[in-house]
C-alpha cells in the first residue's frame, strides 16, 4: 500500500530525514518509536504532505502512485490521514460543519454523492460512540477551547468518520491520561481493518500496550536503526535508546 | 497562500457598471445658491431651507477632521456635483411610472422593484443619485400604520415628525460631514413605526450612485415609537470610476420607550482599483439615541469604498437602554477604513455591546476606533467589548484605538482584543482533512466572523457571503 | 507673559560655564524644542485625559540647594530597609554625599552623578546622553534643559551587578515653589546585569514639580530590572519619562509605582531593536481625593520575534482621575512579535473616574497581539463570600482591594522592594484588627 525508498528531507538547511526505507501493506500496523528530534514527527508530516518541508531525495508510492506529486488534499482523498501532534484550533467554524465539508470532500473525489447535514448527522452519531464522545461537541469549533485529551479525542473522531486507507497516528498518546490513552487506542483498534493500514509515531511504549503492533521501527538521527515485531518495543522500555544509538552515533 | 487568498477577496466589482440615462443636475459648486436649488426643487418648506442655511453657514467655519488613520489627497468641495436627478423622475410617483431603463439597473443590481418578483417580507426603496425612484409594498405597510417612504415624501406628506425628529441626535452642528450632509442632503429614507406595532416586513433602503462627479448625501431618519419594533437594511453600490466619489451620509435612530430598531448595512460602495485609484470616499454619521428599556442594534458589513470613516453609536439616554455594534469590515488593495462605534452610557443599568472583526489584506490598512463612554449618573452601566483583527499578507496593517472613559464607580467594563493572522498550520489541517486551499480560508475567515453574520437578517447573510466569497453554511446561526 | 518664555528667561540667567562644548548646545538645543512645541494641551492626542495646567500656569524655579540639614535617620525610612544596596541620595535635586553610601563595586562598573561623569567619562556622556528621550517632547526638553546634576550607570560587558543601585530623590520644606530636573542615564552592554530603583518622595516639599528624564541601553543579552516608586507630596506634580532601547536576547523588566502627587504623568517606553528581546511594563497606581495620575506606556516592536507583556492595575479612590494609554506598535519587519497588555482598574471612589485606552498599530502579518482592559467594582461573589465566612463588610471589601493590588506587586522579583510596597499598601487598605 504505501512503499518509501531511501526518502531524504530538509526543513529549512537542515537535514532531518536521512534515507529511510518501510513498506507497510493492508491490514498491518507499525509502530515507529524513537528519541526526541529522530524525525518520527517530521516522517508523519512528510507522508501527509507539509509544505514546511522539502524532499530531497528518494520515493514514495501509494497505492502505485506517485505520493509525493499529490497535494496535501489530495493525499486526504486518496485516504491518508493523519492525527496531529497539536491539533489545529479553527475558532468559530464547528466541529461538524468542519467534519461534513471533508467528508464530502472525500467523497466527491471518490465520486460519490455529497451527503446533506441530516444524513450526515446519522453518520456521525454512530462515530461518537467509537471514541465515547457526548453530541454536544459537535457544536463546538473545531479544537478551540478543547483540553488536551478532547483534541486527540477529536482527532479519533475525525478519524473514524473519514474512514482512511492508511492513518498516520502522530503522538497521538503523549499528554493523555490513561483513561483518554485507553479511549482513544480502543477507537484505533475497533477502525481496524484487513483493508486498511495504520502507522503509530510514538515515544513511549505504553501505547502500545493497547495497539499491539505488527512491526516495530526505531529511528534515530533521521534513519531507522532497528526493525522487529512487538517485543522490540518491550526491549526498548526495559533498555531505553541509548543501547541503538550509540552505533548510529559513531558513524555519524 | 497569499494569492489564492488575495484571488478570494479580490473577487472582481460586480456593480461597476454606469446606467445611461438621462439626469437633471444643479452645476458643480457648493454656495448658499446651491443650499437653496435643492431646496427649491425638492418644494421644501422654508423651515427646512432655514435649517439648511444654519447647516452651511456652521459648516463654512469646521474644518475636515484629521484625527482618522486615513491619508487622503485634498477633496475639492467646489468641484463636487450636489444634485443629481433622473430626469424621468417625478416626485411622489407610483412604482407602475418607473423609468424602465431604472428597472432594469435594480434588476442588475438583484433588487426587484417590480411587486410581482419582489422578495416576500422585504419593502425597498431604491435611491439613485440624489432622489427616491420608488417604494415597494407601501400599501402593506400602511394597513399597520407604518410610513416609509423617501425623506423628500416624508417632508411633503409627514412634515411635523420630520421637523420634530430631523437633528434630534445626529444636530446639523455635530461634524464636518454632518454639517455638509444638513446642507445639502437630496433624498433618503424615512421610517416611522407607530406606537405598539410590530413592523410586518423588513425594510430596506437601496443606495446607487451613478452619476460621475456626483457626491451622494442620503438622510435617513426612522422614529420608532413607544414599544414598536423595525428591522432595517441599507445596501450600496456604485459604479467603477477612476475618480474619488464623495458619500456623506447621515443616519439618525430615535428609539422611543420600550422600542427596538436594528439596522443592519452592507456597504459596497466601488472600493477603487488594485492601486488605490477611484473610488467612494465613505464619510458617514451614523448614530441613534435610545430611551427607556429600548434598544438599538446596528451591524455592518463593510467591503467596499476607497476610505471608510464611520462610527455608528448609540446614546443609551435612558435607563435600562441597550446598544449593540456587530462589525465585519475587510480592506484590501489600497483601502482604508477608520470604523467603530461610541457607547454613550447616560442612563442607569444600561448595557452595550461591541464585536468588531476587521480583516486587512493586500496593502489595505484597517483601524477601529471606539469609545465607551460612562457618565457620572450612569450607574450599574456594563459594557462588553470585543475586537479581533485578520492580517492577510504582510503589506497591510490593523489598528486599534479603543477609548474607555469610565465617570462611575458602580460600572462594568470589559475589553478584549486581539490580532491574529490566517495560519499555515490552520490552513494544512484542513487540506490534510481534503479541503482545497481555498475551502479552507473561507472557512477560517466565516468562523472569524461568526458572531457578526449570525446578527444579520437572513437575505444580507446571503449577500454578505458572496461578497466575502465565502461559504456560510453551517457557520451561521 | 507666558510660561514658555519665562523658562526662557530662566534659562538665559542661568549659568552654564565649564561644561564642554556639547553641553550647552545640546540644552540650548532643548530650551529652543520646548519654545517650539510649548506644554502640551488636551488637544494632543497623548494628553487628551490629563490637563497640564496646574503645571503650566505657574512658573516653577530650578530648585537650588545649599545643603541639607537632613539626616541619614531622615531618610530611613524610604530605604526599605537595605544596607547592603548602593545608595544615592539627593535633597531637592544636589546629590548629597554624606548621604550616600556604596557597596562593594566591581572595579569596571561605573556609577557616577553628572559631575564626576564629566570628569572621568566625558565621552561616554557626550554620546549617549539625550540619544534616547524623545527629545520632541516638550517636558523632556525642558528636563535637558534645566537638568542640573544626574546619575550615569555604566555597567560594562559580561559584568552582573550583584547589590541594586538605588537613586533616592527628596525633597524638603525648601523645595516648595522649585522645579526638579533629575536625569539618568543607564547604560548596560553586551551580557551585563543591573538592578535599579529611583525613589521620589518629599519630606514636606510643598507644591514642587519634579520632572524626570531616564535613558537606559539594555545592551545584546544584557538584562535590566527599573523601579520606580513614586511617592511624591499630595501638593506635588510629578511628570516621568522613562525611554529604554534594547538590543538582541535582551530584557528589559521595568514596574511604575504610583500613590504619589496630586498630578502625575509617568511614561515608560521601549524600543525593541533585537531580535527576541523581552520588554516587562508593569505598574500599580492608587490613588485618593482628588488626585490624578496619567500612565503612558509605549513599545515599538521593531526587531522580529519580540515580547512585550504589560499589566496595569489602579484602585482609584475618592474623587481621584487615573489614565492609562498603552501603545503598542508593531513595525512591518518585527515578524513573530507577541504582544499582551492588560489593564484593570477598580473604582472605589463614589466620584472616582477612569480613563484607558490601550491602543495596537499593527504592520505586520505574522503576530500574536492582544489586549484587556477591565472597569470594575469588587467582586459581588467574593464578597459575598467572604461574609459568609464571618468577616465584616468593611473588612472584606478592605482585603479585596488588598488582594487586588498586591497581585500585581507579585510581578516585582526583588523582594526586599516587593515586601515594603505590600507594607504600603497594606498600611493603606487594612484597618487595624478591632481590639
Amino acid at each position: 500500500m504505501l512503499k518509501i525508498e531511501n526518502l531524504t528531507a530538509n526543513v529549512g538547511e537542515k537535514a532531518i530525514l536521512k534515507g529511510i526505507s518501510l513498506s507497510v501493506n493492508p491490514g498491518e500496523v507499525h509502530a515507529i518509536m524513537g528519541p526526541n528530534g529522530s524525525g518520527k514527527s517530521t516522517l508523519a508530516q512528510v507522508i501527509a504532505g507539509h509544505p514546511g518541508y522539502e524532499v530531497t531525495g528518494g520515493t514514495v508510492t501509494y497505492d502505485g502512485q506517485d505520493l509525493l506529486e499529490m497535494d496535501a488534499e489530495v493525499r486526504a482523498q486518496q485516504g491518508i490521514f493523519l492525527a496531529f501532534q497539536y491539533p489545529v484550533e479553527i475558532p468559530g467554524v464547528s466541529n461538524a460543519y468542519f467534519l461534513r465539508a471533508a467528508y464530502n470532500e472525500i467523497r466527491k473525489a471518490r465520486g460519490e454523492e455529497e451527503v446533506d447535514p441530516m444524513e450526515f448527522l446519522d453518520i456521525m452519531a454512530k462515530k461518537l460512540k467509537v471514541v465515547e464522545m457526548d453530541e454536544a461537541m459537535l457544536q463546538r469549533s473545531v479544537n478551540a477551547g478543547f483540553s488536551g485529551g478532547e483534541k486527540k479525542r477529536n482527532e479519533i473522531l475525525q478519524m473514524a468518520v473519514l474512514e482512511p486507507k492508511l492513518a498516520v497516528l502522530d503522538e497521538t498518546d503523549s499528554g493523555l491520561d490513561i483513561d483518554a490513552l485507553r479511549i482513544v487506542a480502543e477507537g484505533v483498534n475497533k477502525l481496524k481493518r484487513p483493508d486498511n493500514a495504520t502507522i503509530v509515531v510514538t515515544h513511549y511504549q505504553r501505547l502500545l500496550n493497547y495497539i499491539v503492533p505488527d512491526f516495530v521501527h526505531v529511528l534515530a538521527q533521521g534513519r531507522i536503526v532497528r526493525s522487529g515485531g512487538k517485543e522490540l518495543a518491550l526491549e526498548l522500555e526495559e533498555k531505553g535508546y541509548d543501547w541503538l544509538l550509540e552505533p548510529a552515533g559513531a558513524s555519524a | 497562500m497569499s494569492s489564492q487568498i488575495e484571488s478570494l477577496v479580490n473577487k472582481e466589482y460586480q456593480y461597476g457598471f454606469v446606467t445611461d440615462i438621462e439626469s437633471d443636475a444643479i452645476p458643480p459648486g457648493l454656495t448658499e445658491e446651491t443650499v437653496r436649488q435643492i431646496s427649491t426643487r425638492k418644494n421644501e418648506p422654508q423651515w427646512l431651507l432655514d435649517w439648511r442655511l444654519k447647516a452651511f453657514k456652521r459648516w463654512q467655519s469646521m474644518t475636515e477632521p484629521r484625527w482618522p488613520n486615513v491619508t487622503y489627497g485634498v477633496i475639492d468641495y467646489q468641484a463636487q456635483t450636489y444634485y443629481s436627478a433622473p430626469k424621468s423622475v417625478k416626485p411622489l410617483q407610483s412604482l407602475d411610472e418607473v423609468d424602465p431603463e431604472l428597472l432594469k439597473t435594480y434588476e442588475k443590481l438583484g433588487i426587484s422593484l417590480n411587486e410581482q418578483k419582489r422578495l416576500s417580507g422585504v419593502a425597498v426603496d431604491a435611491i439613485f443619485d440624489s432622489v427616491s425612484v420608488g417604494t415597494t409594498m407601501k400599501e402593506e405597510l400602511k394597513k399597520h400604520g407604518v410610513i416609509f417612504c423617501s425623506f423628500g415624501e416624508a417632508v411633503l406628506e409627514h412634515p411635523e415628525l420630520v421637523q420634530k425628529y430631523l437633528g434630534s441626535v445626529v444636530p446639523y452642528s455635530d461634524n464636518f460631514f454632518a454639517a455638509l450632509n444638513s446642507a445639502v442632503f437630496s433624498d433618503g429614507s424615512f421610517v416611522y413605526i407607530p406606537k405598539g406595532v410590530r413592523c410586518p416586513l423588513e425594510l430596506s433602503t437601496y443606495f446607487r450612485i451613478n452619476a460621475a462627479d456626483t457626491g451622494q448625501f442620503e438622510r435617513t431618519l426612522i422614529v420608532a415609537d413607544e414599544g414598536a419594533s423595525v428591522s432595517y437594511l441599507e445596501g450600496c453600490t456604485a459604479p467603477k470610476r477612476s475618480t474619488n466619489q464623495l458619500h456623506a451620509a447621515v443616519v439618525e435612530i430615535v428609539a422611543l420607550d420600550n422600542a427596538q430598531v436594528k439596522y443592519s448595512t452592507v456597504q459596497n460602495w466601488y472600493a477603487g482599483d488594485k492601486d488605490g485609484v477611484g473610488g467612494i470616499y465613505n464619510f458617514v454619521t451614523k448614530r441613534g439615541k435610545a430611551f427607556t428599556n429600548s434598544k438599538i442594534s446596528w451591524t455592518q458589513v463593510e467591503t467596499g469604498s476607497a476610505i471608510t470613516w464611520k462610527y455608528p453609536s448609540v446614546i443609551l439616554q435612558g435607563d435600562n437602554s441597550t446598544g449593540e455594534f456587530y462589525s465585519v469590515a475587510v480592506v484590501n488593495n489600497k483601502q482604508q477604513a477608520d470604523t467603530g462605534t461610541k457607547m454613550i452610557h447616560i442612563g442607569k443599568n444600561t448595557k452595550s455591546t461591541i464585536i468588531s472583526k476587521g480583516i486587512s489584506a493586500g496593502h489595505g490598512q484597517n483601524s477601529y476606533r471606539g469609545q465607551v463612554k460612562v457618565l457620572p449618573k450612569a450607574t450599574g452601566a456594563r459594557n462588553y467589548t470585543q475586537c479581533d483583527s485578520m492580517l492577510i499578507g504582510n503589506q497591510c496593517g490593523a489598528h486599534t484605538f479603543p477609548y474607555i472613559e469610565v465617570g462611575n464607580n458602580t460600572a462594568t467594563l470589559e475589553h478584549e482584543a486581539s490580532t491574529s493572522k490566517i495560519g499555515e498550520d490552520q490552513i494544512f489541517y484542513c487540506k490534510q482533512r481534503g479541503l482545497n486551499a481555498e475551502h479552507a480560508i473561507s472557512l477560517i475567515v466565516a468562523g472569524f466572523c461568526k458572531e457578526v453574520f449570525k446578527e444579520l437578517p437572513m437575505e444580507f447573510a446571503l449577500e454578505a457571503q458572496q461578497l466575502l466569497g465565502i461559504s456560510l453554511e453551517g457557520s451561521v446561526g | 507673559m507666558s510660561a514658555h518664555s519665562n523658562y526662557r528667561e530662566l534659562f538665559d540667567t542661568a549659568k552654564r560655564g565649564g561644561a564642554k562644548d556639547w553641553l550647552p548646545h545640546l540644552k540650548i538645543a532643548a530650551i529652543e524644542q520646548f519654545e517650539a512645541v510649548g506644554f502640551p494641551t488636551t488637544r494632543d492626542e497623548d494628553w487628551h485625559f490629563t490637563s497640564v495646567t496646574p503645571i503650566a500656569e505657574r512658573t516653577f524655579r530650578p530648585a537650588r540647594s545649599s545643603g541639607t540639614t537632613l539626616t541619614a535617620e531622615d531618610i530611613a525610612r524610604f530605604t526599605y530597609g537595605q544596607e547592603d544596596w548602593h545608595l544615592l541620595v539627593f535633597v531637592n535635586g544636589r546629590y548629597e554625599p554624606a548621604l550616600s553610601s556604596f557597596a562593594t563595586l566591581d572595579a569596571e562598573v561605573q556609577v557616577m552623578t553628572f559631575g564626576e561623569a564629566l570628569k572621568e567619562a566625558p565621552e561616554l556622556l557626550a554620546e549617549r546622553l539625550g540619544t534616547l528621550a524623545p527629545a520632541q517632547q516638550a517636558f523632556t526638553a525642558l528636563n535637558t534643559a534645566f537638568m542640573a546634576d544626574g546619575v550615569v550607570i555604566h555597567v560594562p560587558k559580561g559584568v552582573a551587578l550583584e547589590a541594586p543601585i538605588h537613586i533616592l530623590y527628596v525633597t524638603d520644606a525648601q523645595a516648595s515653589g522649585a522645579s526638579l530636573h533629575p536625569r539618568t542615564l543607564v547604560i548596560a552592554e553586551r551580557s551585563a546585569q543591573a538592578t535599579l530603583i529611583e525613589t521620589f518622595t518629599t519630606l514636606g516639599g510643598g507644591a514642587y514639580f519634579t520632572n524626570h528624564v531616564a535613558e537606559v541601553v539594555v545592551g545584546d543579552n544584557a538584562r535590566v530590572d527599573h523601579y520606580k516608586v513614586q511617592r511624591e507630596g499630595a501638593e506635588a506634580f510629578h511628570v516621568g519619562t522613562t525611554q529604554a532601547t534594547q538590543g538582541r536576547d535582551s530584557i528589559y523588566h521595568a514596574f511604575t509605582f504610583t500613590t504619589g502627587a496630586q498630578l502625575s504623568r509617568t511614561n515608560v517606553y521601549s524600543k525593541l531593536l533585537g531580535t527576541n528581546a523581552e520588554v516587562r511594563l508593569n505598574g500599580l497606581y492608587s490613588l485618593e481625593e482628588a488626585q490624578h495620575a496619567d500612565n503612558q506606556t509605549f513599545v515599538e516592536h521593531i526587531a522580529p520575534a519580540c515580547s512585550s507583556r504589560e499589566v496595569y492595575k489602579g484602585i482609584l479612590d475618592g474623587s481621584s482621575h487615573g489614565v492609562f494609554n498603552g501603545k503598542v506598535y508593531v513595525d512591518p519587519q518585527a515578524q513573530q512579535t507577541d504582544g499582551k497588555q492588560t489593564n484593570h482598574t477598580l473604582l472605589i471612589g463614589d466620584a472616582a473616574r477612569v480613563d484607558t485606552k490601550p491602543q495596537l498599530e499593527i504592520f505586520a502579518d505574522d503576530v500574536k497581539c492582544t489586549h484587556g482592559a477591565t472597569v470594575g467594582r469588587l467582586d459581588e461573589l467574593a464578597q459575598f463570600y467572604m461574609k459568609s465566612r464571618g468577616i465584616g463588610a468593611e473588612r472584606t471589601r478592605a482585603l479585596l482591594t488588598y488582594a487586588f493590588a498586591a497581585e500585581v506587586l507579585e510581578l516585582i522579583e526583588l523582594e526586599p522592594l516587593k515586601l515594603a510596597l505590600e507594607g504600603l499598601l497594606f498600611e493603606r487598605f487594612i484597618p487595624p484588627e478591632p481590639v
